[in-house]
């Protein structure tokens, strides 16, 4: 299935944050190969000068760097990659608990159900 | 240096205005989007480009030459009507051009034939029109062209014939060529060019890269699109 985009923001920033999932999320290894522009073009259906700048802002960020000769690698670095993973993880919680608030749930309520979700697959009555 | 140069393009269609004071430059290395409402002009400018139409004034050149015999081995050229003789198989056609261009790669065609899941013994009347724009989009991409000109490649296709075409276009990419992608269908398909430009009533409307048109205007290109030209319609 092709990647969907939004339509508001440029697109190489969209491609900066699926990236970083998945350097979270270990489908792109701490240390191994990244795939070639060209690749990583026709994967995601993106012009190839896009995935060129958000590799290269992946590279600012020390994420991901240069061989070379030999193409570009993930960092070999678990605290770097941990830190991403913590860093997404507390954007989508706060996103999270925002909107639950915005519900009306107060912080023991949304503890309770979330806990129940995780526990039981429903939030009950 | 610019692949593509225009200075001051104008072209008409007897008493009509089809081309105005055109300006562009477009370096290699792209993969830009052509875009407008139908008869805004997109067609008569890339024929224009691939040689085809000579009654114009102004300055054009491609790679540094002026329009020839020298461009018309530089640009390959995708018509948005098929026109490739009926009675001939695919394979036919492969040859045929084979035999033309001095840039063409046999051996690249026949794998993108079989990519493309056409038979090369099959002939082209008994085709659908789908599959004959698949043979088409082969023969031009069997060229190693410094341009390659396409005129509404992914009109008339079903979603998943329009996937395989793009994916056409991204492998043929390279740092060395140009690539023109007219077409009136923006949405799906501006994540793939570099930059765009809106064609209106024969006239460069907007001329950006398409990230930057986002940043710019918090918008989809498509979107983007849509609002200039609702306003010129509604003038």
């Amino acid at each position: 299935m092709i990647e969907e985009f939004d339509d508001k923001t440029p697109i190489y920033l969209q491609l900066v944050n699926i990236f970083k999932m998945s350097i979270a999320n270990g489908t792109w290894p701490i240390g191994g190969r990244v795939d070639t522009v060209r690749d990583l073009a026709i994967q995601y259906q993106v012009n190839p000068n896009t995935v060129q700048r958000s590799l290269s802002e992946l590279e600012r960020e020390n994420l991901v760097f240069s061989e070379r000769t030999s193409g570009r690698y993930i960092t070999k670095d678990a605290g770097v990659v941990r830190e991403i993973r913590t860093n997404l993880a507390a954007k989508k919680i706060s996103e999270y608990a925002e909107q639950m608030s915005l519900l009306g749930f107060g912080s023991d309520e949304i503890l309770a159900m979330t806990a129940r979700y995780l526990s039981e697959g429903n939030i009950g009555g | 240096m610019s692949m593509i140069l225009i200075e001051n393009l104008n072209k008409c269609f007897g008493p009509k205005e089809v081309l105005k004071n055109m300006d562009l430059s477009l370096a290699s290395g792209q993969i830009v989007g052509l875009v407008g409402p139908n008869g805004s002009g997109k067609t008569t400018l890339l024929k224009i480009l691939a040689g085809l139409t000579s009654d114009y004034t102004g300055n054009i050149r491609i790679g540094g030459q002026p329009l020839g015999v020298e461009t018309k081995a530089m640009v390959s050229y995708l018509p948005e009507k098929t026109y490739v003789s009926d009675w001939m198989r695919c394979v036919d056609a492969i040859d045929y051009f084979n035999d033309f261009y001095s840039d063409f790669d046999r051996i690249k065609a026949m794998e993108m034939l079989a990519q493309l899941r056409l038979d090369p013994k099959q002939r082209i009347k008994t085709m659908s029109k789908g599959m004959q724009e698949k043979l088409q989009l082969t023969l031009v991409m069997g060229r190693q062209a410094r341009v390659y000109l396409l005129d509404e490649p992914i009109g008339g296709v079903d979603p998943a014939t329009r996937s395989v075409i793009l994916d056409a276009v991204l492998k043929q990419y390279s740092e060395d060529s140009l690539m023109i992608f007219a077409t009136h269908l923006i949405a799906d398909v501006e994540r793939i060019f570099d930059r765009v430009i809106f064609l209106g009533f024969g006239e460069i409307k907007l001329h950006d890269e398409v990230d930057k048109i986002r940043e710019k205007y918090g918008k989809s290109v498509d979107e983007v699109f849509r609002e200039v030209f609702s306003c010129l319609v509604s003038l």
